[in-house]
């Protein structure tokens, strides 16, 4: 993170620059330390369905609940770290401000994990109304509270930080537009290749995060007045349409702030320049709207819901895959087809990015019809898709960029726990996906503790899957813990 | 169904695993990049061109007609057996748990505290069709039964600790 100016905008001391760097290697090292956590959790549940481990059904839920709200969140923080880096070598951003949405994240994390671990909730990420309040006794209203108190505290540091990003990129550039290209796409200005990919994703990013956190915030303030005062009963429909707006938007909008590391760094390695362009500003335009207006496809099997609600959503949901597959995806083979490029753990992590959240789309647009939905929406096929984009997609972006910043390319080249970290990772991530979707495909529904004896097999493959996993996470969290710390700056 | 979106998907997950794999078993050798560029951009077009005409055919292919039975219309009467279901914490009531092969039957299906999901489940442990079970809303899934046998309704939608427990059984007689 040298110092850096662009027209007299972006400007920062040493010290502000060597601050930043502490900040940004605490987001990743605190992020893969809870992806492990997390991971682990996963990897008791399937043996648990496999019956190859014993646990109650509560116990199975609440640790279902951590997983699913720990990677969402973490896959937040850690991605928010990814994007802040390169982000604030084009924009004036807060190191403070950065650290404050960190300590907030944290006094969230600490009230869900209260919320779960001894107030007993297990109401899952997806806090459906009126599961939270209602569980016969399971639970407390007050460990449900906490659970849904710490969402909210959670939003509202992301909303702080986002209001110094938006502050930060409307005065380098004067407007979201601008920072989109719109002018440069609409034929307003000429085109700029030299434009930086990471402001547009960033602008992307802060305008959709905005509004999906607070749609979330919305519903978080309706359920905590409910479980206290009972007689206000929030429409079910209307809830969960926040909610899953919500979700939809906050966890899609982790792979399109992660994706900077992609854009930053293949170029680095290729010596090929990634350059905006009109496709590329029309693209991320698309994406804006699409990530919003696609979340319906969570509701397919509610059939109160309006039919061109529905019909937009799978509409969109295959839309939405298409930048991924004609821009990024494809500009990302394009760079490293026939470049020489220096193959690390690095490129090899950011470039299996590119292969996982393309391959993860192809079966969530598939699940996305209405008429494929109805027989396997809440199946494993689900998970099988958002395990396939955010495992081998999301992760590998961030993964990767932990590499770059550990100077792996300094140190002298990947070591054999490098590769058997990333080999065991990458066949492990295959097989978790692919038994998950075969799972899916041979109907057995997610969310159950307890499988039946037919299904325990594919719970034995998704077991042996998760700990290949885990063991490739392992040696990428003992190269972050021992090599993070103290690398210099990469230049 | 299910069959056939598994091997869809592994076919296009496969294609492009190839390309991936051509892009780097050709990737140690540098060429000029503006040549690739020209080229690659060029078929670029007619990559986007694709998928937008499979984008039209798909969309038509599979709404029309909208795979969802009309909400607003009554089921009642001669032409459909109707079930009122109902999902509780956790155990499900049906007006009736058999139901005759043949001809159409109007589940109107609701949840009495929280969200639950009814999946229909054949003999074979497959999933033949499902709905949201919503408290405050009556969805109606209309499904014809091919085969006569003993059916099993699962919860699809988690619903808290005995989520999994949630089971009934639903017998379908063929017609006389």
């Amino acid at each position: 993170m040298s110092t850096t100016t662009l027209s007299g905008t972006v400007s920062y001391s040493e010290a502000e620059n060597q601050g930043a760097l502490v900040a940004v290697k605490t987001h990743l090292i605190v992020g893969i330390l809870v992806f492990l956590l997390m991971m682990l959790a996963g990897a008791v549940m399937r043996a648990a369905q496999g019956n190859m481990f014993t646990i109650s059904p509560d116990l199975f839920y609440q640790f279902m609940t951590v997983h699913g709200a720990g990677m969402v969140g973490t896959a937040g923080i850690a991605s928010t770290g990814v994007l802040w880096y390169f982000l604030r070598q084009y924009v004036q951003l807060s190191t403070k401000i950065f650290w404050i949405n960190f300590g907030i994240f944290l006094t969230g994390v600490v009230l869900i994990l209260g919320s779960i671990f001894l107030g007993k909730y297990g109401g899952a990420w997806t806090f459906l109304y009126p599961l939270p309040g209602i569980s016969l006794g399971a639970w407390s209203a007050g460990a449900a509270a906490a659970f849904l108190l710490g969402l909210l505290v959670i939003g509202t540091g992301f909303l702080i930080l986002y209001l110094d990003v938006g502050r930060a990129i409307l005065a380098r550039y004067g407007s979201f537009g601008r920072a989109l290209g719109l002018p440069q796409l609409f034929g307003k200005e000429p085109v700029d290749t030299s434009h930086p990919p990471t402001v547009v994703a960033g602008t992307m990013v802060l305008i959709v995060n905005f509004l999906g956190i607070a749609a979330g915030a919305v519903v978080l303030v309706m359920m905590l007045v409910n479980l206290y005062n009972p007689e206000f009963k929030p429409d079910a429909l209307l809830i969960k349409n926040l909610i899953y707006f919500f979700g939809h938007v906050f966890i899609n909008a982790t792979i399109y702030a992660s994706v900077t590391a992609v854009y930053e760094l293949l170029p680095r390695y290729t010596g090929r320049p990634w350059k905006t362009s009109k496709v590329f500003y029309a693209a991320w335009l698309a994406i804006v709207f699409m990530v919003m207006a696609v979340y319906p496809h969570h509701l397919m099997m509610d059939f109160a819901m309006p039919p061109w609600a529905l019909i937009v959503g799978q509409v969109l949901s295959y839309g939405s895959g298409v930048p991924v597959m004609v821009v990024t995806g494809y500009g990302a083979l394009m760079i490293v087809y026939r470049s020489g490029i220096q193959w690390n753990t690095t490129t090899k992590l950011l470039f299996l990015s590119m292969f996982g959240w393309a391959a993860g789309v192809i079966p969530a647009i598939i699940d996305a019809m209405v008429t494929v939905n109805r027989v396997f929406h809440n199946t494993l096929w689900v998970p099988g898709h958002f395990h396939f984009y955010l495992l081998l997609g999301l992760l590998p972006m961030i993964f990767g960029f932990a590499y770059h910043l550990l100077g792996e390319a300094k140190e002298g080249g990947t070591t054999m726990a490098d590769r058997l970290g990333f080999y065991s990772f990458l066949g492990g991530g295959l097989l978790l996906a692919f038994t998950f979707l075969a799972s899916g495909a041979s109907s057995i529904p997610r969310r159950w503790a307890v499988h039946m004896d037919e299904w325990i097999p594919m719970a034995h493959w998704g077991t042996l899957a998760a700990i290949l996993v885990v063991l490739g996470v392992l040696l990428f969290t003992w190269r972050a813990l021992t090599a993070l710390p103290r690398a210099p700056e990469p230049s | 169904m299910q069959s056939t979106v598994w091997f869809i998907t592994l076919a296009c997950v496969a294609l492009l695993a190839a390309v991936f794999y051509y892009v780097i078993s050709n990737s140690k050798t540098p060429e000029e990049y503006p040549p690739i560029q020209k080229k690659w951009y060029s078929f670029r077009g007619k990559w986007f061109l694709f998928l937008a005409g499979l984008w039209v055919v798909v969309t038509f292919a599979t709404l029309m007609p909208f795979p969802i039975a009309p909400q607003a219309q009554a089921y009642s009467g001669d032409g459909y057996q109707v079930v009122d279901v109902s999902g509780h914490q956790w155990y499900w009531t049906m007006s009736t748990d058999t139901v005759v092969a043949g001809k159409p039957v109007a589940f109107q299906v609701t949840g009495a505290d929280v969200n639950h999901g009814l999946g229909i489940y054949d003999e074979d442990l497959t999933l033949v069709a499902q709905v949201q079970a919503m408290p405050g809303y009556t969805n109606k899934l209309i499904y014809t039964f091919d085969e006569p046998g003993k059916y099993r309704i699962l919860c699809l939608e988690y619903c808290g600790l005995a989520h999994h427990a949630m089971i009934a059984e639903l017998n379908v007689e063929a017609a006389s």
